[in-house]
């Protein structure tokens, strides 16, 4: 099962929605608890980063026996260092993204840490997919 | 401490989900503006304090499994704000209280959490 989500730029009120969705109907699956916040989080993180710095985009969620997988696109601006990006409390984000709470410079931390495998694919000006990799305890979805 | 506990701590007022704050269980709070921290940090059985009112701190509360989220400082959540909680199931309330104040008089009434992250 593949589920799509479109990702609108800057669009405060929807953003986190395919998270929130996503971690609803996991929890309809039975996954357990633990699991379903990791996913959860890891997500949210990822879509909130498109949101912001990548001028929106599309998530897809493809649940497998044994396995979800998580791949979020956009066409923005690219990640100019990845290494740098992935640095505890490193941020791009503007001062008016920070007054709403975000852009601690944790999203990518938090995506490692949260995810079994983080992939991510980024050009300047042509865009970034991250990926991200879940596996499930024998037996599950 | 159940949330109609909090209530009283705070003389705070449920302005969402007032039918289930008394089934309410918390066991620690987070006092932050920062929803990166929230997500980065937050564990289990938590009320959320803050001063924040855009629909994130909603979002933010949804996929964490926190079940109240405290206004500090007086601030109003908005109708929209309001309609989420409820369709979320979260319990919200505002209080005149600062962050300050209102952190300190929970744990005063014993509600300590973790002392280190």
């Amino acid at each position: 099962m593949i589920i799509e989500y479109i990702i609108p730029r800057l669009d405060f009120s929807a953003a986190g929605k395919a998270s929130t969705d996503t971690k609803h109907r996991l929890t309809q699956l039975g996954l357990p608890p633990a699991l379903i916040k990791r996913i959860a989080i890891a997500m949210y993180e990822a879509e909130m980063n498109i949101a912001i710095h990548g001028g929106g985009g599309r998530a897809e969620i493809e649940i497998l026996p044994g396995e979800i997988t998580s791949r979020f696109i956009d066409h923005g601006p690219g990640i100019a260092d990845i290494e740098l990006a992935m640095q505890e409390g490193y941020s791009t984000a503007p001062e008016e993204i920070r007054d709403m709470g975000f852009g601690a410079g944790m999203g990518l931390p938090n995506m490692k840490k949260n995810a079994d495998e983080l992939i991510i694919q980024s050009e300047p000006n042509k865009g970034t997919t991250v990926q991200m990799h879940f596996c499930l305890p024998a037996g599950e979805a | 401490m159940r949330a109609n506990e909090i209530v009283q701590i705070l003389n705070a007022e449920i302005v969402a989900g007032k039918e289930i704050a008394d089934r309410l269980d918390i066991g620690t709070a987070c006092g932050c503006d920062l929803m990166s921290d929230v997500i980065a940090f937050v564990k289990e059985r938590v009320a959320l304090l803050t001063g924040l009112t855009n629909p994130q701190v909603l979002r933010t509360a949804d996929l964490m499994d926190i079940r109240l989220v405290i206004f500090v400082r007086g601030k109003k959540p908005s109708a929209e704000m309001i309609q989420m909680a409820q369709e979320q199931g979260i319990v919200l309330m505002k209080t005149r209280d600062s962050m300050f104040i209102a952190c300190g008089k929970l744990y005063q009434a014993g509600i300590k959490g973790d002392s280190s992250y």
